[in-house]
């Protein structure tokens, strides 16, 4: 292992710290922040983060819009969020400050690089004073650090040029940070080895950078005190980080092979949902074929001609390419084609938002096509859920011969969680058989049980028959326009969908079975709803959880459970979508907790929202 | 091993669908031909899929007894290039219109064309909107009187040989309705190409836009009006074959023959030749005062196919780190073991 000599100094062991890297778009704080994650997750740390960047590439440099921040929060207990507020916050220039110092916990340790608080700086920033200068900082412990001075100086001899030397000052504050929290730096050296095998001058630089941080921690006075954060107590098992769009990819590989046919990926490039693209298109050995359309529409068309042909054919995307979908999504629905798209939603409407997440693309998903035309609708709660999630999908979707829409957002998406790699055998079985029989065969015809009707491939001798977006008649398939038909196929395919709810588990809630108060969530909230949730308890509360990952259709017992609360709370980064659906659907005089901020919930957003709500009822 | 293909006849290719289209639409002339056609080909009748758009034209699938799909307006192309790439066993034709592939689905023709898929694409032009009843179409002349343009449209049309030649597609060829056996000939040429195979098949609208190729198609005219092109002869035409084209400058120029001018002076028809910007000349004779339209195929050039890239790719992937291993996947990159 790689260590430094270090002066003694007191050491604190603490349960739980939340860091947040703050700079400009072009200062490598997403890496700075992956790097300490992983670092954290090899030390056993249970973990939760929240990248957050601007949709802009690179912003004006130095200004407020161009700032990009991660944060982490690592602790020996259960992690559900990535953190309220933060202890540590580094923040490379004054719009990094600004941006970001409102989230500094009182007294939280503040590392700024004052080499960037220069007028300029200031200016670019709208800073009409020193933030280091006119006491706004005075309930922080301050630390100003010549970090690019200090970088430059660490690299003199490596024969750089003065823009290559700045690039490293990111890891002159990781390995600041690595001594805080008394870290191991050869996680980080083994990254930097791989990464610039080509260029081993690069990695020496970042290198001895980040060794130049840890010691300026460990020779200068001002640091006095080391954090130690122990292993958290997860379940036994390998693990590994994962994000939503990681898990995503994997789940699909994974139930392609499961079902034993190819998978097919049609999609176009959008922001949050493009890394899942970007990983399955890695995959070629698994006999996955990727393909970028010309646009959202051709993704989701070529997805449905690949599933005509027997793929597993997936398309991925966020709420505007969602909407561009929607004509072919009702042609999936009347072919009665399995096909599984992902919504990755991010803040609205039109481009909206575009790296923010936002969970108000559900009603688009239930109801945002022509005439009546229900699919499955499913949602991840965490990063790694977004693995089963995936499986779940392209079962029923599968099973039933129906497109499955799964909803995951931005947070998911970029979110990173540790994650228990599962053995194969605890995978799903996905069973496939396609027609081949030419005995009886009916394009409509039915399974009595799944309503599906028989998935006859093209190639398959004796089975031609023709499919196609105009109303169909019952078991032949035949283009039929009578009054009765379309009826009765209206109520088929609801029936269809519908049916899927004897694969959908009942609730459980978390917390107490009955009592004042339900949260019901969906989606990513299900972090600080379960903090919250578990901090009230602790007070005496009578609480319960239902976070629901099937919403449509919705679990059987699910109005049942919401009749043993006095009250139901449903927090959403929306207007209240599922609120709406949960009111129309059981007459329930549930309330809404609504955050369109482009952010996740806080936990103590949920828990002041729990207070008011169990206050009015007492 | 030896299997030998059923011998198929015309019939075998027609459903028990009643065919709804105008009694005396050019359509059932372009059906009757792929259906005389398919059974030539030597290709098993589960290999063949139709897929279609939304219009007149795309009806065409309930028609063929082979698997079909009549998607939605515009999308065809992406439908069947989802279906070619996944399964490039099959033999894919796309049935669209005017319409359906150069205004609602523009996008998607032009990038199957340029992707080069191995689609056999029927476009059936008549220059006017059927299905919704009589509106002007992308390829409808300027100043067109139509429902939605009673003081006649304003824009200029598309030219589709052009459009498809600008997309540089491998296989451009144009045919003719009423022209039986050109069209067969033309379709068996479709059939043999690998890559985009794209046909102009001009059509009347004998309801909406009737008579729209007349000039092309009345036994009077037509030699005049018309050239049927093929590679390695001289572009001659005309009644008594006593016109060619020969190149002037960078133009092509109408001659007539005779007088010292030669058959050796003209343009000897080169459909290989590699610069799509000789057939789009050909292409832009069309409604060039004294020009004749080019019937027949105008380039035919090998390119590399998309789903043969794609397929190899997979092989390739396959061949160096062997059938991809889910448990080494799932436990890729830094992992730790928690006891």
């Amino acid at each position: 292992m790689a260590t430094i000599e270090t002066l003694p100094r007191k050491r604190e062991t603490i349960e739980q710290a939340v860091i947040r890297f703050a700079g400009d778009s072009g200062d490598g704080m997403q890496i700075t922040g992956s790097q300490f994650t992983n670092t954290a997750a090899m030390l056993g740390n249970d973990l939760a983060t929240f990248p957050d960047f601007p949709a802009e590439i690179r912003a004006p440099a130095g200004t407020l819009p161009g700032v990009s921040g991660f944060q982490i929060n690592f602790s020996s207990r259960d992690v559900f969020t990535a953190g309220d507020a933060v202890d540590v916050l580094v923040a490379m220039n004054p719009a990094a400050l600004a941006t970001n110092v409102a989230d500094l916990k009182p007294g939280g340790i503040l590392i700024v690089n004052v080499d960037n608080f220069k007028e300029v700086d200031l200016k670019k920033a709208q800073a009409k004073t020193n933030p280091l200068e006119d006491h706004s900082l005075d309930g922080y412990r301050l630390f100003p650090v010549e970090l690019t001075k200090l970088t430059r100086l660490a690299l003199r001899d490596l024969g750089l040029d003065a823009k290559s030397m700045d690039r490293c000052k990111n890891f002159f504050a990781l390995g600041m940070c690595y001594w805080l929290y008394n870290r191991p730096m050869d996680h980080t050296y083994k990254w930097l080895d791989e990464k610039f095998g080509s260029k081993p001058v690069l990695a020496e630089a970042n290198k001895l950078a980040m060794k130049a941080g840890y010691a300026y921690c460990d020779a200068t006075e001002a640091f006095q005190v080391r954090y130690e954060v122990p292993a958290a107590k997860l379940e036994p098992g390998l693990y590994r980080n994962i994000s939503g769009n990681s898990a995503l990819a994997l789940g699909f590989v994974a139930a392609a092979r499961k079902a034993a046919i190819p998978l097919f990926q049609g999609s176009y490039p959008i922001t949050p949902a493009s890394d899942i693209l970007h990983e399955l298109s890695m995959y070629k050995e698994f006999g996955v074929m990727t393909f970028q359309a010309e646009d959202e529409i051709a993704a989701m068309t070529s997805a449905i001609g690949a599933a005509y042909g027997g793929a597993l054919a997936i398309t991925t995307t966020s709420g505007p390419g969602m909407a561009l979908k929607m004509e072919a999504i009702g042609l999936a629905i009347a072919v009665e084609l399995p096909i599984v798209i992902c919504d990755i939603q991010r803040g609205g409407p039109s481009t909206g938002l575009p790296t923010k997440t936002e969970q108000a693309d559900l009603l688009q998903a239930l109801y945002g096509r022509n005439s009546e035309a229900p699919v499955p609708v499913l949602a991840a709660a965490t990063p790694g859920d977004c693995f089963w999630m995936a499986l779940e999908a392209s079962r029923i979707a599968l099973k039933y011969m129906v497109p499955v829409i799964i909803l995951s957002d931005g947070y998911l998406a970029n979110g990173a969680e540790p994650w228990k790699i599962p053995a194969l055998e605890e995978l799903p079985e996905i069973p496939v058989k396609y027609r081949t029989e030419r005995e009886g065969f009916m394009p409509y015809s039915r399974d009595p049980n799944t309503l599906a009707r028989p998935w006859a491939v093209p190639g398959t001798p004796g089975l031609e028959h023709r499919i196609g977006g105009l109303e169909k008649q019952d078991v032949t398939g035949n283009v039929n326009y009578e009054p009765l038909n379309h009826e009765r196929m209206v109520r088929l395919r609801a029936a269809k969908v519908a049916a899927v709810v004897q694969d959908v588990p009942d609730v459980v809630p978390a917390g107490d079975p009955d009592g004042d108060l339900l949260l019901v969530g969906w989606g990513s909230t299900f972090g600080p709803i379960t903090a919250a949730l578990g901090a009230q308890r602790a007070r005496g509360r009578r609480i319960g959880h239902v976070h629901l990952r099937h919403l449509n259709p919705l679990p059987k017992n699910l109005g049942e459970v919401l009749k043993r609360y006095r009250k139901v709370v449903v927090p959403e980064m929306n207007l209240g979508q599922l609120l709406w659906v949960l009111r129309a659907k059981y007459l329930v005089d549930a309330e809404g907790l609504n955050k369109i901020q482009g952010k996740p919930f806080k936990q103590s957003e949920v828990e002041a929202k729990i207070e008011e709500t169990l206050r009015e009822i007492r | 091993m030896t299997t030998t293909l059923p011998v198929y006849t015309k019939k075998d290719f027609q459903t028990d669908q009643e065919v709804r289209w105008c009694p005396g639409c050019g359509d059932y002339a372009i059906l009757s031909a792929v259906q005389s056609v398919f059974p030539e080909l030597g290709i098993p009748k589960e290999k063949f899929v139709v897929v279609s758009g939304i219009g007149c034209s795309s009806r065409f699938p309930y028609y063929m007894n082979t698997y079909g799909f009549h998607t939605i307006h515009g999308r065809a192309p992406a439908v069947a290039t989802g279906l070619k790439l996944t399964r490039p066993d099959l033999e894919v034709w796309v049935a669209t219109g005017d319409g359906d592939a150069l205004s609602i689905g523009g996008n998607h023709t032009i990038h199957m064309i340029r992707r080069n898929v191995g689609l056999k694409v029927l476009l059936f032009n008549n220059k006017i909107y059927g299905l919704t009843k009589g509106q002007y179409s992308p390829t409808s002349e300027m100043g067109k009187k139509a429902k939605s343009t009673p003081y006649g449209s304003v824009d200029r049309p598309f030219n589709p040989l052009s459009l498809a030649l600008g997309a540089e597609a491998t296989f451009v060829a144009r045919s003719v309705d009423v022209f039986q056996s050109h069209l067969k000939a033309t379709l068996k040429r479709a059939a043999a190409h690998q890559g985009t195979a794209f046909i102009e098949i001009l059509q009347n609208c004998n309801i909406f836009n009737d008579g729209a190729w007349e000039n092309l198609t009345e036994r009077d005219v037509r030699d005049d009006n018309t050239i049927a092109i093929e590679h390695g002869q001289p572009l001659v035409f005309g009644k008594n074959k006593d016109k060619g084209i020969r190149m002037d400058g960078l133009d092509l120029e109408v001659v007539a023959l005779g007088n010292g001018i030669t058959e050796k002076d003209l343009i000897i028809h080169d459909e290989r030749h590699l610069n799509p910007a000789y057939a789009f000349l050909l292409s832009r004779m069309d409604g060039t005062p004294g020009f004749p339209t080019p019937l027949g195929v105008l380039r035919a050039i090998d390119a590399p196919r998309y789903e043969a890239g794609m397929n190899e790719q997979v092989r390739l992937a396959i061949q160096k780190k062997g059938q991809g291993d889910l448990t080494k996947l799932l436990r890729a990159g830094d992992t730790w073991e928690v006891r």
